[in-house]
């Protein structure tokens, strides 16, 4: 008998896992990003009239910028635990690992603190990034036709 | 258009990332590397290129991105170097991202103190 009302109580305060609603919010939340993207490459070629792959570069430092900048003020960390994915995946999720692991690792010094831990997370992706460009370059450059 | 089309393919990734995240035991690192791999995967055809050229800055934002620009640099390297272009043309677009986050990281941490 205990055993079944334990369970039945266990059961009512499990966390509840909504993956319609969380695909739903990263689908809008990332969507969101990729139109500012957008937007900022817009500006900048009407404004500034960079050429286009100017324009890309500026806005990957601006996000780049903006991310490390939340981050470092402490609400970025909420905002990635509603939107999850929609937040990660693009580049800012790739700025936010590297400057939550620097500032983790602050109170440890500037060599073995901040210098070694930086790459904690996103060394992985550059790693994975740098083998599979490499080797999918080489099949590229092996069948012929580089251009 | 190129707003809506970057609203829909960078919320696409997003939403197939999140879906791959509830479903499995993958940790948000596993899959940005998957995806660092589709990328680079897509463009060593040209395909990434094409998607780009339809999509916009949507496109240039999520880190399948960052996997293309690493082969694009290197293939594009190897057209006037040949062999050795792959590796010496590995990191000419993708230095800005890199060293953007390594600076800014750096300044950041610099000034402000950890939170939690």
């Amino acid at each position: 008998m205990r055993n079944t009302k334990y369970e039945n109580i266990a059961l009512r305060h499990k966390a509840v896992e909504k993956r319609g609603e969380n695909a739903f919010l990263a689908f809008m939340s990332g969507g969101f990003m990729g139109m500012i993207a957008e937007g900022i490459i817009e500006f900048l070629i009407f404004q500034f009239h960079m050429s286009r792959v100017d324009a890309a570069t500026f806005m990957i430092v601006i996000f780049i910028f903006f991310a490390s900048l939340f981050t470092a003020l402490g609400f970025f960390d909420k905002l990635v635990q509603k939107y999850k994915c929609g937040l990660l995946i693009p580049i800012t999720g790739f700025a936010h690992s590297m400057i939550s692991c620097c500032l983790d690792y602050k109170r440890e010094g500037p060599i073995y603190g901040m210098g070694s831990n930086m790459f904690k997370l996103a060394g992985s992706v550059i790693l994975y990034g740098v083998v599979s460009a490499w080797f999918f370059g080489m099949i590229r450059f092996l069948i012929g036709g580089v251009g | 258009m190129y707003l809506f089309y970057s609203f829909l393919f960078c919320g696409f990734i997003c939403m197939i990332s999140q879906i791959i995240l509830d479903n499995s035991k993958l940790t948000p690192g596993h899959i940005t590397s998957m995806l660092v791999v589709v990328g680079a995967f897509l463009d060593s055809f040209s395909i990434y290129d094409q998607i780009i050229k339809i999509v916009g800055g949507g496109a240039q934002l999520p880190i399948t991105s960052f996997g293309h620009s690493l082969i694009h640099g290197a293939l594009a390297k190897a057209e006037t170097s040949g062999f050795m272009g792959i590796f010496m043309g590995m990191f000419d677009l993708t230095a800005t991202g890199i060293s953007a986050a390594i600076i800014f990281s750096f300044i950041f941490t610099l000034i402000f103190k950890p939170r939690n």
